[in-house]
């Protein structure tokens, strides 16, 4: 490994260091991309891909980032969007949860749903994707639908969940399952022009405040369905969400909720 | 009594999306649901100056109700 590291600071410039060597040094010594980022970082070289960030989120919080797991838990109109923002941000290992095939009425907002990718499951759209985009980060798909029977085992080891399921009643066992598991929870939903965003940190009862009246039924979107923008929004808060539970910056929903009517160009936020 | 009623997302259509409005002592969330026609199935959170209430709650001069519809939609 120091032998990397030195390898990999004589490559460098300054503290930057380039795909193109990054790619290099993984061939030479018969190392993963995952691997030689994660080495990069820890010998304090940001990836030269990052260098954007650096303002914005500092080495020593890019290798917070390299270092942890998120479950994506639905890979829809939310979870697509989550992902590619989690895979950008550089979060080492995502693991991607959904049962379903991509379909015609997902093409208005799934950001990887396409007429050639119809029938094809959405996990693997994501995996595919993402090794695409940034093959320095590892996705883990997992077709499955989450319930109460797997969902301590798919979020074992994860540090950060975030809901992107379309269900209240799942929504709830997801969220009984990460407070068992002293897991944070990002929590978005969405419906027509309006959405809410909310983080249930351990030991706290968020979700079931947030739907303490109906926790059977659907919400507005079985009605109004969701456009495309909708869903970009509520995702892209949800990863802010994320990249502040990871790298211990600024302030997360803790005890709050953001409703997000984009409509009227409002926010209000509510306190528990 | 004067409250501020807020209604949020589609309970503002067909309706207002903040009035201040005079109801009788004893007043509760349910009796001004009722009074809007607020479908039940569809209400997700109710609020007196921001904090979470039941529907059988009084409500007092001055205070502000807040109605959110149920979203759940990913």
């Amino acid at each position: 490994m120091e032998k990397m590291g030195d390898f990999l600071r004589a490559l460098a410039d300054g503290d930057l260091i380039s795909w193109h060597h990054q790619t290099f040094a993984a061939k030479y010594f018969s190392m993963s991309l995952p691997q030689v980022e994660r080495i990069a970082l820890e010998a304090g070289l940001l990836p030269a891909r990052y260098q954007r960030n650096r303002k914005t989120i500092t080495t020593k919080e890019q290798l917070k980032l390299c270092r942890s797991h998120v479950a994506v838990i639905g890979c829809g109109g939310l979870g697509g969007y989550v992902i590619e923002e989690l895979a950008r941000l550089g979060v080492g290992c995502i693991t991607a949860v959904d049962p379903d095939v991509f379909e015609e009425h997902n093409l208005n907002r799934q950001l990887y749903s396409s007429p050639d990718n119809l029938g094809r499951p959405k996990v693997e759209a994501a995996h595919a994707r993402v090794a695409n985009i940034n093959p320095a980060v590892r996705l883990i798909p997992v077709k499955v639908a989450f319930s109460k029977l797997n969902g301590f085992e798919l979020l074992q080891g994860v540090d950060v969940v975030v809901d992107a399921l379309d269900s209240i009643p799942v929504r709830m066992e997801l969220a009984e399952i990460s407070a068992e598991l002293n897991a944070p929870l990002v929590h978005g939903a969405i419906g027509g022009w309006y959405g809410h965003v909310a983080t249930q940190f351990p030991g706290e009862n968020t979700l079931r405040k947030i739907y303490n009246r109906s926790v059977q039924g659907r919400g507005i979107e079985k009605g109004l369905g969701n456009p495309a923008f909708t869903p970009a929004v509520v995702a892209s808060l949800e990863v802010a969400e994320v990249c502040k539970i990871i790298t211990g910056h600024g302030t997360p929903l803790s005890n709050r909720t953001l409703h997000i009517n984009l409509l009227d160009m409002e926010v209000e936020e509510i306190r528990f | 009594m004067n409250v501020t009623v807020k209604l949020f997302a589609t309970f503002r259509t067909g309706r207002f999306g903040s009035e201040t409005r005079t109801y009788g002592p004893g007043t509760t969330v349910r009796n001004i649901i009722d009074e809007l026609s607020l479908p039940e199935d569809d209400i997700g959170a109710t609020l007196i100056n921001g904090r979470h209430v039941e529907e059988d709650c009084e409500l007092q001069e001055g205070d502000t109700l807040s109605i959110f519809p149920l979203v759940g939609g990913g």
